[in-house]
């Protein structure tokens, strides 16, 4: 959705400031290696919009994903959640924002526990919040499942029983139960055949538009990132090497990782001579 | 090259792999089975790329290690015939087969993380692969051996001969992976999705690598992916599988360009294209295809994408479709092309 | 890797002194002590008792008493058995070897039945002789040591083939080279039977277990494809594979060598470290008693120590992890 500029006036969902996250391996030598695996990353990210981090294996998206959802704490560089510094937060107060901060990992077969159904792990976050009883939470989840294209009736299967499609559906209905402000995606959608890449991508656009949700999206899939998103930071060894929109990316790429990035796109047309003629 | 018919009126002349209405199902247990491969005819010429695109649940895994006979222990029924240079491999003894797989006919397998030994030197499973098939006797295996793997690693061969798994790469695996399948010269390598785990570049790299060995050792290929981006430029044709079953089958710049089976269309409307592309890329929700291919979702009787089908008659509902030849090259399973 | 193995092994030399804290500990903290069965003989006179008090220092405060067994012990002497009136260490020592020589054998055995039937069944996984084999072990699991035993005890009565108890006959030392070999193994094969039947079964499931979960991996069915024979696949790719859990148990039964015959020593009346211990703690044999707990945490410590390094040898997993 092109909100953003109707929205550079709102405050940004969440503001990164000179991020830094390094871990320090003791050789055998005794030397301590530090290892800067985010090395200085700064963004914004407006309500509405979708961020598009794009990058090899090995850049620090991952990383910046985890850091950003306070699964891992940051070496330096500060992290505003609707304008609150999230690491100057007590325990108690950070995990009410953790909440707020969903992520969507990659694998859709290990995100659950394999032995409860639908019902279970969607009811799971819903006890967290602790103020309803069963039949108000499966009503609840039912109705989430609904926005996610999933029908009710699938309560009882099992995470085994799901096609990868409906398993990352089941990942962002989950992720909705705790209300989010941000949704982060880290390559949710590369596990995924083409055609399921589709469908997921469309509910994402859904529901971006009829609730407002806000994404980060990691991926190293140029292709799918240009169609989801408003702004595009492009990232290579813990750094951000450009960052702009789709447009200007395509049409005039700053950095030499940017062109790489482009050129690895496989298209479906005929360029190569290669090809064998008859 | 001369485009090889699909082989179901005549006998294919000079090739050298003819699936002859190849037929595999899984018991699921409790006496359901799962007919993973639903008849499947085609053929491959000498030095000839033949990509296969599916997605999961298409039966692509099941070609793949059925073409060697390699049949996991849940109650495999197999009918039809693979024809390898005059023999047919389902009938063929254990020792037949032995022989064959990676001399001969090689796999890739997907996933290099899992298709490896987690416990033993990248380079003892390469030589592995040369002593199971003659080469004995140790200088001249450990000779052979670096020789194989240089041909796949320019550079630090060594230290990669002697690194485990874990400790490579993605793309490196990958690499081990390709080498164990050329150790032994073979005129037919399988790759089941070998670029699906690796990010852009190196999905490049490794297509490289493809084109760069089909050349020098004139190898024949089976690719086997769910990206029909990657078979652009690189296949010679292009077979679409949908529920075991061929929907479509010609020379790759024909159905690319010009898809006719419905799924095959559906399926590249719904890839993101980049802008500056022959497509309308301004609108944010992409023609998907509803539903899933999974063997629960599939109906009963008639054509099996017919639940997802945009264009979908009545016969559809009742009648599986036969193959219909649209030109010597290009044939497609669909009940709009046939004539009555 | 010695940073690693350093670590093991401070680990186990803690684990020994708490180990030694304890047991001293707990006997003498224990109601009564050896000469409390004195007391009750009224042939002895009460001075003498006290006077053997003094003398082995039952008498000092308990840290003093710890401080001193240290040291002898760091010194080779283990201490001094009321009971049988002599230093403890050849005692203990004597009945460990006899222990050995029952456990080593049996575990031995056990493991060389385990392994190729455990991995004849997980290639035949879910099929009739896999069940059949796992319903015979699950049985045998059921079965408790001490009616195994008893069993095979009467079949020696009945039978009249084996003895029925102790090592050797009356007549060992008149016997020749071969007749002594033959005496003493016909006195092993029950107690070892005992043993390898009671501890085969879970050999055997853990054999299985880790093989069958192996047998399914996808490096298994990408060497198939490339031709490789199935001899080396079981051998080579397969078992090595397998190793992690088996190693571990492996390393767990070198610690019950010494521990886990007490039952089938006392039963068979085998002259072993467990018969020995249990009469010592009921007659308070101090310092035999701990003697006895010290060398079989040794065994237990060490057993675990032996399994760390071959999984380090087996495992370059764990070897490059550690590494760093």
């Amino acid at each position: 959705m092109k909100t953003s500029d109707s929205n550079k006036d709102m405050q940004p969902v969440i503001k990164v400031g000179n991020l830094v996250k390094s871990y320090a391996k003791t050789r055998l030598t005794g030397k301590r290696e530090e290892m800067r695996v985010v090395d200085g990353v700064s963004f914004s990210i407006f309500p509405g919009t979708t961020l598009a981090v794009v990058g090899e294996s090995g850049s620090g998206k991952s990383t910046l994903a985890l850091c950003l959802a306070c699964l891992e704490k940051a070496t330096s560089g500060d992290i505003r959640f609707e304008g609150i510094d999230i690491g100057k937060l007590a325990e108690k107060e950070r995990r009410t924002i953790r909440r707020k901060i969903q992520l969507i990992f990659q694998d859709p077969a290990n995100s659950f526990n394999p032995r409860w159904n639908v019902l279970e792990i969607m009811s799971e976050p819903l006890a967290l919040q602790g103020n309803l009883i069963r039949d108000e939470m499966r009503l609840r989840a039912h109705a989430l499942l609904d926005q996610v294209g999933l029908s009710p009736e699938m309560e009882g299967r099992l995470p085994a029983e799901l096609s990868g499609g409906q398993r990352q559906r089941l990942a962002i209905a989950r992720a909705l139960t705790l209300e989010p402000k941000l949704l982060i995606l880290d390559e949710a959608l590369s596990a995924l055949d083409c055609s399921m890449q589709a469908q997921i991508a469309n509910l994402l656009v859904e529901l971006q538009s009829s609730r407002g949700m806000t994404y980060l999206f990691i991926s190293h899939d140029l292709a799918m990132a240009v169609h989801l998103a408003d702004e595009i930071a492009v990232m290579s060894r813990g750094r951000i090497v450009e960052h702009g929109s789709p447009d200007k990316i395509l049409k005039q790429p700053q950095s030499e990782i940017t062109r790489e990035l482009l050129a690895a796109v496989p298209r479906m047309t005929f360029a190569l001579p290669e090809v064998r003629r008859p | 090259m001369s485009a090889s018919l699909s082989c179901f009126n005549m006998a294919c002349m000079g090739s050298i792999l003819e699936v002859r209405d190849l037929r595999v199902a899984y018991g699921l247990g409790g006496g359901d089975t799962h007919q993973a491969l639903d008849g499947i005819s085609f053929c491959l010429e000498s030095g000839e790329v033949l990509g296969i695109l599916g997605e999961s649940g298409s039966g692509k895994s099941t070609l793949a290690t059925s073409i060697l006979g390699l049949f996991r222990g849940n109650a495999v029924v197999a009918s039809g015939a693979v024809l390898f240079e005059g023999r047919d491999l389902l009938q063929a003894n254990p020792d037949e087969l032995q022989r064959i797989r990676g001399k001969h006919i090689s796999l890739i397998f997907q996933e290099p993380s899992m298709a490896l030994h987690p416990t033993m030197q990248v380079g003892q499973q390469v030589r592995q692969v040369l002593a199971a098939h003659g080469m004995n006797g140790g200088v001249a295996l450990n000779q052979k051996t670096r020789e194989v793997l240089e041909t796949v690693f320019t550079e630090n061969t060594e230290r990669i001969a002697r690194s485990y798994p874990h400790q490579l790469s993605g793309g490196q695996r990958q690499r081990v992976l390709i080498a164990q399948a050329i150790a032994c010269g073979p005129c037919l390598v399988i790759a089941d999705e070998p670029t699906a785990s690796l990010d852009p570049t190196t999905q490049m790299e490794m297509l490289g690598v493809f084109r760069a060995l089909r050349r020098s050792l004139g190898l024949a290929m089976i690719f086997i992916t769910h990206n029909p981006a990657l078979l652009a430029g690189f296949s010679d044709r292009v077979l679409v599988l949908y529920a075991g079953r061929v929907v479509e089958l010609g020379l790759t710049e024909e159905v690319l360009s010009w898809p006719k089976h419905p799924y095959t269309r559906s399926l590249f409307q719904s890839i993101p294209v980049l802008p500056g592309e022959p497509r309308d890329a301004s609108q944010k929700k992409l023609p998907s295809i509803p539903g899933d291919s999974r063997p629960s979702s599939l109906p009963e009787a008639g054509c099996p994408f017919e639940p997802r089908c945009s264009e979908r008659m009545d016969t559809c509902k009742s009648q599986e479709p036969g193959l219909v030849n649209l030109s010597e090259t290009h044939v497609v399973s669909c009940f709009r092309y046939e004539k009555s | 890797m010695t940073r690693y193995l350093l670590r093991r092994f401070r680990h186990g030399v803690f684990l020994l002194i708490g180990v030694s804290l304890l047991a001293f500990a707990f006997t003498t903290l224990a109601p009564g002590n050896y000469f409390d069965e004195m007391r009750l003989n009224p042939q002895i006179a009460p001075e003498t008792i006290v006077a053997l008090r003094t003398q082995y220092e039952l008498d000092r405060p308990l840290p003093i008493r710890y401080a001193h067994w240290v040291s002898s012990i760091l010194h080779g002497d283990m201490g001094f058995s009321f009971a049988y009136n002599s230093p403890v260490a050849p005692l203990l020592l004597l009945r460990a070897r006899n222990t050995l020589l029952l456990t080593i054998t049996s575990m031995l055995l056990a493991w060389g039945i385990a392994l190729p039937l455990g991995i004849w069944s997980a290639e035949r996984f879910g099929r009739l002789p896999d069940r059949l084999l796992s319903l015979g072990t699950a049985a045998l699991l059921v079965i408790p040591d001490l009616a195994l035993a008893l069993g095979l005890l009467v079949l020696a009565v009945r039978t009249g083939r084996f003895p029925t108890g102790g090592m050797i006959s009356l007549n060992f030392e008149s016997l020749s080279f071969l007749g002594k070999l033959r005496d003493l193994l016909l006195h092993m094969a029950l107690p070892v039977a005992a043993l390898v039947l009671s501890v085969l079964p879970l050999l055997v499931q853990h054999v299985r277990a880790a093989m069958a979960d192996v047998l399914d991996a996808p490096f298994l069915l990408a060497a198939e494809g490339h031709g490789i024979s199935r001899r080396t696949l079981l051998y080579r790719y397969a078992l090595p594979a397998a190793a992690n859990p088996l190693i571990s148990l492996f390393g767990f039964s070198i610690g019950t060598l010494l521990s886990g015959s007490l039952l089938v020593e006392v039963v068979m009346s085998w002259p072993g470290l467990g018969p020995f211990l249990l009469e010592a703690i009921l007659a308070r044999d101090l310092y035999v008693v701990i003697g006895g707990v010290l060398l079989s945490t040794l065994f237990l410590v060490g057993g675990n120590f032996l399994a760390d390094l071959l999984l380090y040898w087996a495992d370059p997993r764990i070897r490059t992890e550690t590494s760093a």
